[in-house]
């Protein structure tokens, strides 16, 4: 396994639906490699920071991307 | 009653997804208890009916948020291309007839040099947010029941009727590619203050 194929693996290996062998595979290519610890550590972090999300947030996208669709249809109107 | 106080916050969760005001997320929730007891007779009990409940409200909400923005059409297919959209653009690695070909030419710079408070800052998560926000639909319904309102997989599945394979592909896209943001928004906050 090398580095471009680990990225594309990741949310595999982390729900765990990786069969042991690639486990395996995966588990030695990140001890031995910086890029892809940092690359799973950011993974990480970023499932980390959108269960931070809160629901008001996720509400105010719908209401700005409703907005921009008007703004968008006044424009071209 | 106590079936419509136990799902009901849950609901509007996910109808807010679909919907821009909280009164319209309320409609649908509604137009799904409605659309409920109409199909009661014909629950077969194939699913739990929290499952056929909330693909009822999916549906539901969808077509109303369809209704609500004409112009931003709902992807109806389902089906990801796995050779589409790699996580890391190519070029960041070694190209083929390297002898490392495949590795990090260019590997991600780690965030552990951005202070705590500014990685979990009210910015930093709009910044999220926009990215969530940009992802194709399809993409986007994934990763905000999955990981912004911490459903687990199983529950994602069946309220969108997917498979654990599209499933999975979806939402490590989106998370590529927020991730990918994150890298963009950070790296380039870093250069500012250097």
């Amino acid at each position: 396994m090398n580095c471009i194929q680990l990225v594309d693996l990741v949310t595999d290996y982390l729900e765990g639906s990786m069969p042991a062998d690639q486990r395996a595979r995966f588990e030695e290519h990140v001890a031995g490699c910086d890029g892809c610890t940092t690359y799973l550590e950011q993974f990480r972090i970023t499932i980390r920071l959108s269960g931070m999300l809160s629901e008001e947030q996720i509400a105010t996208d719908a209401r700005e991307s409703l907005l921009s669709v008007f703004r968008d249809w006044r424009t071209t109107a | 009653m106590m079936l419509v106080e136990r799902y009901q916050p849950a609901m509007l969760r996910v109808a807010m997804m679909y919907v821009s005001t909280r009164a319209v997320a309320e409609d649908v929730v509604q137009d799904t208890w409605v659309g409920v007891l109409k199909g009661l007779d014909g629950f077969e009990g194939r699913s739990s009916l929290r499952t056929w409940i909330f693909r009822i409200l999916v549906n539901t909400a969808k077509t109303r948020g369809q209704r609500e923005a004409r112009s931003i059409p709902f992807s109806s297919v389902w089906t990801a291309d796995p050779d589409a959209e790699p996580s890391v653009d190519p070029s960041r690695f070694l190209p083929p007839g390297h002898p490392a070909s495949g590795h990090w030419a260019e590997p991600p710079a780690g965030w552990e040099s951005t202070p705590e408070e500014r990685l979990l800052s009210k910015e930093t998560l709009a910044e999220v947010s926009r990215a969530i926000d940009a992802l194709p639909p399809n993409q986007r319904e994934v990763i905000r029941m999955r990981d912004v309102l911490g459903w687990p997989s199983a529950d994602v599945r069946n309220a969108l009727d997917i498979s654990e394979t599209n499933q999975r592909v979806l939402l490590h896209r989106a998370r590529a590619k927020v991730r990918r943001a994150l890298e963009g928004y950070l790296g380039s906050e870093r250069e500012r203050n250097a």
